[in-house]
C-alpha cells in the first residue's frame, strides 16, 4: 500500500519508552533468564553520557553516538545545516584522513550510517564485538578532529541537493508535508524541513559547517549508546580510553527554541502538483510531546493515536475505508518523542469521485465522537496491549533498542523516564484518552493540507 | 523502525539489494545458534532454531509460485490474494479477525513476490495457540468477502495510480516489461490499472488452491520451542493444505532488449535511470564470485567504485547501487541512480565507464581482499535477531542451498580468486545492457547511443 509520508512516519514511530517496557516484559513473561540484561548508564568526567544495553545472543554490537543537535537548533537562514553537517562528518580528520573510517568498516564487515532529525543527529556502526574499541576510537577522533576543505565540502553539498531532489522535489507527498508543517508551526523551528529549504541549502559552506561543529560537537553534548554482546563494565573501560580523552570544546548549547503561541486559527492549504495521480489530505494538530506534556498526557495521546488511527481496526479506518467507503486509506499518528510541542497527524486518500469535504466531515465526526463519548473498553485494551507488546518485539532487535534510548535521551528524556514508561502507560485511563481528544484535537490547533493535481480554478478555465 | 522517520535522513538509501545468499558462519557458527531440521508427524519439513532468551516466536514460510503464476491476462492476482489472506477466514469476518490479532498483539502478514508467496507470524510465546489457529484459518479458509475484495482492490488501484507519476516505478516497470516481453516476469506483480479491476474472488480462490500446498512450502521457526512442539504446530497450520501444488510451468528467460536505451518523459527535477543485463544464476558455480565482484562495483554502501565516482567525487547523486539478482527463472545484473536532470548524461557515462573498466581489468587485489573481508565479517549481522534468522532460513531453503550453507558460506566467499572475479567480470559486465531513463524530455540523453561493447557468450 502506498501512504503519504506522514503515514509512513507514523508506522515507523515508536516512543522510546517502549524499550524499557520491552525489557520489563521480558522478565515478567516467565523467561528463563531471570537476571536478564541490565541497562547501564553513566557519564564520563567530560560530560559524555553512555548507555549500555546488553544482548548476548550474537557476538555483534550496535554502536551509536547521538548529538543533541537537530535542524531545530540551526540558526535562522541556515536551514539544512544540521543534516548537511552530518554528511560532512564522513570527510576525515588529520589523524584519519578521508575514507579511512569507512574503508576500515568496509574491510571488517561493519555497517554504518547516520541520520538527522529536528532534535538530534546520530551516527552508528554495526560490527563484530571485537571491533568496538576500534570504532570508538574513530568516532571519538571525529568528534572534534574533522578537517573540512572546499574540495570536500562543495561536492557533498551537491549530493545533499540530490538527496533533496529524491526525497522532496520528486515527491508531491513530501512537498505537501513540508507545507503543512511550515504552516502549523508559527514560531517554532519545527516548521523548517530537516533537509532545509533549497535556496538555503545551496548557500551553505565550509564556514557555516565549522561554526556549527564548534558549537555543537563536544562530548558534553553527546550520548553514546552501545547495544549487543557487551557489559556495562566493558563499555565503561572502553569509553574512558577513547571518548574520555576528548576535551570539551564548548558549553552545553542552549536548546531554548522559540515556542508556539496558543493556536487560534483553523488553517487550510491546497497544493497542486501535476504529478498527483491520487489526491490526499493530511492534517496536523499542535499537541504536547513526551517532554512538554503534563504527567499522563503524552501517554494518553499515544493510546489515542493507536485506537484512533493505527491499522485496520482503528476508528478512522473503520469509518472511512470500511463503513462509509469514501477513502482508499486513512490513519493517524502521534510523534511523542520530541523536545518541544509536537504533532498529531491524520491522513486520508479519497476514493475517486469523493470530495475532500465528504472525507473531512467523516474525519471530524470520528474525532467528535471520541471527544464526546471516548473509546470503548475493548479499543482501549487493544491499544494498550499493542503498545506494550510492540516493545517486546523491539527487544528482539539490538539496533532498535539502541535507537529508542538514543532518541529519548536527545529529545528531553532520560533513562529514568524511559524506565517508567510501562507503569505510566498502565496508569492511563479511558477518561484521559477522551480528554486528550477533546483538549488537543481541536481544529483551531490544526492545519489541513489538500494535495491535488490541479487547482479547481485552473481546471475550469481549461475545460 | 526509526524514531520519527519523517525527519530522518539516512546518508544513503540503496535500491534493490539482493540477499545474496544467506550467509554465515563467523560468530554465528561460534556456538549459540544451531539449526535443526525437523520433520513433523504429518511429514512436513521445517528448520528450527531454539532461542530461549526471547519470549517471542518468529515463524516464516514461503510457497514457491508467486506473481509468475498470475493468469496471463490478469497480473496482480497473487498480490491481491496475499493482501486478502488476513482479511477474514473461516467464520471470522475481516474486522473480527483483525481484532483478535490485535487483542494479543499477534502479527500475521503475507507478501507475493515474482517467484513465491511468503508469510510471517510474530507472537509472544504465551499467545502461540491463538496465533497459530488464526494463521491456519487464514491459509486454509480465507473468505474473500466481496466488501473486503473491493476495499483491497481500491487500495491497490490507489497505489497504481500513484505509480503512474513515480519516476522509480516507471523506470523499473519499463525495464522489466522490455527485458521480459512475453514472459511472466514482464508483468508488474502488483498488476495494472486495467487488470486489477477485472480480478474476481474466483480468481483469488483459484490462485490459493493452486499455490498454497505442502509440496512447495519452506518453513522456519525461531523461538523457545522444541522439535516435538514445533512439529505439532506445523501440522496444525499446514496439515490440511493439499499435498500437491498446481504450478503452471514457467520458461527460463534471458533479458531482452540489451543495447537499447529507452527514455520516458516525466517532468521531474531528478531523473531516475536503470542499467541492467543478464546475471548469473544462484546455482551457477560463478555466482559467489559475481556477488563478490558486485560488492566492489556498487554493492558496498560507502566504498564501492560507483559510490566513489558518482557520488563522492562528482556529487551527481545521493544514491547509486548495483546488485546481482538471481530469480527462479532468470538472473540479472541491475544498477541504478537518481540524478539531476541536467547531468543525467554525465551520470550514465560515469556509471557505464566504471562498469566497462571493471569488466576489462577486474578489481585490484586490495579491492578483492576488502570485499571478501567485508562480506565474511558482516555475515553475522544478518542473524542478530530472531526475526532476521527466520527470514534467512526461509531464503536459504528457497534457494535450495542446504542446511549446512550457513557454515559453508564464508568459506565459499574466501575461496573466490582473482581469476574467478576477472572471469565473472567479463561474463557479467562486458555484455550489452538495457537502459531505462525517466526524466524531463528536453534533457534526456539521445536514444540509442549504446556504449557497451558487443555481448559475449555466457
Amino acid at each position: 500500500m502506498v501512504f503519504t509520508s506522514a503515514a509512513v512516519a507514523a508506522r515507523a514511530h515508536l516512543p522510546a519508552g517502549w524499550l524499557i517496557a520491552a525489557l520489563a516484559l521480558l522478565f515478567q513473561i516467565g523467561n528463563a533468564s531471570a537476571a536478564g540484561p541490565e541497562v547501564a548508564n553513566f557519564t564520563l568526567p567530560n560530560g559524555l553520557e553512555v548507555v549500555v544495553i546488553p544482548d548476548h545472543r550474537t557476538a555483534v554490537v550496535t554502536h551509536m553516538i547521538w548529538y543533541k543537535v537537530g535542524s531545530a537548533d540551526e540558526t535562522p537562514g541556515k536551514s539544512g545545516l544540521a543534516h548537511f553537517f552530518e554528511h560532512l562528518m564522513f570527510k576525515g580528520t588529520a589523524k584519519n584522513p578521508a575514507g579511512r573510517f569507512s574503508q576500515t568498516l568496509a574491510t571488517i564487515g561493519g555497517q554504518e550510517n547516520a541520520f538527522t532529525t529536528a532534535d538530534y543527529t546520530a551516527y552508528f556502526q554495526r560490527i563484530a564485538k571485537e571491533y568496538l574499541p576500534l570504532v570508538m576510537e574513530f568516532e571519538a577522533d571525529r568528534m572534534t578532529g574533522l578537517v573540512l576543505t572546499d574540495e570536500n565540502v562543495l561536492p557533498e553539498r551537491d549530493v545533499v541537493l540530490e538527496e533533496f531532489n529524491m526525497r522532496v522535489a520528486n515527491s508531491p507527498d513530501a512537498r505537501i508535508g513540508e507545507q503543512v508543517a511550515a504552516a502549523l508551526f508559527l514560531n517554532h523551528p519545527y516548521g523548517r524541513p530537516v533537509i532545509g529549504w533549497r535556496q538555503e541549502i545551496e548557500k551553505l559552506d565550509r564556514e557555516d559547517a565549522l561554526a556549527f561543529y564548534r558549537r555543537f560537537y563536544t562530548p558534553n553534548n553527546a550520548v553514546v549508546v552501545v547495544a549487543g554482546d557487551v557489559t556495562g563494565a566493558e563499555v565503561k573501560a572502553l569509553t574512558e580510553k577513547t571518548y574520555g580523552k576528548v576535551a570539551r570544546v564548548a558549553e552545553v548549547p542552549s536548546r531554548l527554541r522559540p515556542q508556539e503561541p496558543i493556536p487560534v486559527a483553523v488553517r487550510q492549504l491546497t497544493m497542486a502538483d501535476a504529478r498527483v495521480a491520487q489526491p490526499s489530505l493530511q492534517r496536523s494538530y499542535l499537541v504536547p510531546s513526551a517532554s512538554t506534556a503534563k504527567p499522563g498526557e503524552s501517554e494518553a495521546l499515544e493510546i489515542l493515536a493507536q485506537a484512533f488511527g493505527a491499522g485496520e481496526t482503528s476508528r478512522l479506518y473503520r469509518a472511512l475505508v470500511v463503513e462509509k467507503r469514501i477513502a482508499t486509506g486513512a490513519g493517524g499518528w502521534y510523534q511523542g518523542t520530541a523536545l518541544d510541542e509536537t504533532r498529531f497527524g491524520v491522513y486520508a486518500s479519497p476514493l475517486p469521485g469523493v470530495t475532500f469535504a465528504t472525507v473531512e466531515a467523516a474525519i471530524d465526526a470520528v474525532i467528535a465522537e471520541i471527544a464526546q463519548s471516548g473509546i470503548t473498553a475493548a479499543e482501549f485494551e487493544r491499544a494498550k496491549t499493542r503498545l506494550i507488546a510492540d516493545a517486546v518485539y523491539a527487544a528482539d532487535n539490538q539496533a532498535t533498542m539502541a535507537r529508542w534510548y538514543g532518541a529519548a535521551l536527545t529529545s528531553g528524556g532520560s533513562v529514568e523516564k524511559v524506565s517508567s514508561w510501562p507503569a505510566r502507560l498502565r496508569a492511563v485511563t479511558p477518561e484521559a484518552v477522551q480528554n486528550a481528544a477533546r483538549t488537543w484535537l481541536d481544529k483551531r490547533r490544526s492545519v489541513t493540507g489538500y494535495l491535488v493535481k490541479e487547482l479547481p480554478g485552473n481546471q475550469e478555465k481549461r475545460s | 523502525m526509526s524514531p520519527a522517520l519523517r525527519h530522518c535522513l539516512p546518508r544513503a538509501v540503496l535500491g534493490a539489494f539482493v540477499l545474496v545468499g544467506a550467509l554465515t558462519a563467523y560468530p554465528f557458527s561460534a556456538g549459540a545458534t544451531k539449526i535443526e531440521r525437523i520433520v513433523s508427524p504429518g511429514g512436513l519439513t521445517a528448520w528450527l532454531v531454539r532461542e530461549p532468551s526471547v519470549p517471542l516466536i518468529a515463524f516464516d514460510f514461503a510457497f514457491k509460485g508467486g506473481a509468475t503464476q498470475d493468469p496471463s491476462e490478469k497480473p496482480g492476482v497473487a498480490t491481491m490474494a496475499a493482501a486478502l489472506l488476513d482479511e477474514g477466514a473461516g467464520d471470522i469476518d475481516s474486522q473480527s479477525f483483525h481484532e483478535r490479532l490485535e487483542a494479543k498483539a499477534i502479527e500475521i502478514g503475507f507478501t507475493a513476490t515474482r517467484d513465491y508467496v511468503s508469510g510471517s507470524l510474530r507472537t509472544l510465546t504465551e499467545n502461540q495457540d491463538e496465533a497459530f489457529d488464526l494463521l491456519k484459518l487464514a491459509l486454509t479458509a480465507p473468505r474473500f468477502d466481496a466488501d473486503d475484495v473491493e476495499r483491497i482492490r481500491e487500495q491497490t488501484l490507489s497505489g497504481l495510480r500513484r505509480a503512474t507519476t513515480s519516476p522509480n516505478e516507471l523506470a523499473s516497470q519499463r525495464w522489466w516489461a522490455t527485458a521480459f516481453a512475453g514472459h511472466p516476469y514482464a508483468r508488474p506483480p502488483r498488476g495494472t490499472l486495467e487488470s486489477v479491476p477485472a480480478i474476481t474472488a474466483q480468481d483469488l480462490r483459484a490462485f490459493v488452491r493452486k499455490i498454497l500446498a505442502r509440496d512447495n512450502l519452506k518453513i522456519a521457526i525461531v523461538g523457545n520451542i522444541d522439535a516435538a512442539a514445533a512439529g505439532t504446530l506445523i501440522d496444525r497450520v499446514f496439515g490440511s493444505l493439499p499435498a500437491q501444488s498446481a504450478l503452471s510451468p514457467v520458461a527460463s528467460a534471458s533479458p531482452q532488449g540489451l543495447g537499447q536505451k529507452i527514455a520516458i518523459d516525466l517532468d521531474v527535477p531528478q531523473s531516475v535511470l536503470i542499467i541492467g543485463g543478464a546475471g548469473i544464476l544462484r546455482k551457477d558455480p560463478d555466482f559467489v564470485a559475481a556477488f563478490v565482484l558486485n560488492h566492489v562495483l556498487g554493492g558496498s554502501a560507502f566504498s564501492s567504485r560507483l559510490y566513489k565516482e558518482v557520488r563522492e567525487a562528482r556529487g551527481l547523486a545521493y544514491s547509486v547501487y548495483s546488485a546481482v539478482m538471481p530469480l527462479d527463472y532468470t538472473a540479472l545484473f541491475l544498477s541504478g541512480t537518481a540524478t539531476r536532470t541536467d547531468r543525467t548524461d554525465q551520470a550514465l557515462e560515469v556509471m557505464q565507464a566504471e562498469i566497462r573498466k571493471l569488466a576489462e581489468t577486474g578489481p585490484t587485489e586490495e579491492e578483492l581482499a576488502k570485499a571478501k573481508s567485508f562480506l565474511t565479517g558482516s555475515y553475522a549481522l544478518r542473524f542478530d535477531t530472531s526475526t532476521k534468522i527466520a527470514e534467512q532460513l526461509v531464503q536459504i531453503q528457497l534457494e535450495d542451498l542446504g542446511i549446512d550453507y550457513i557454515d559453508k558460506r564464508n568459506g565459499l566467499v574466501d575461496a573466490v580468486t582473482m581469476a574467478d572475479v576477472k572471469r565473472v567480470a567479463k561474463r557479467l559486465l562486458e555484455a550489452n545492457m538495457l537502459i531505462t531513463v525517466v526524466g524531463k524530455p528536453q534533457v534526456l540523453p539521445a536514444v540509442g547511443k549504446s556504449q557497451s561493447p558487443p555481448a559475449k557468450g555466457g
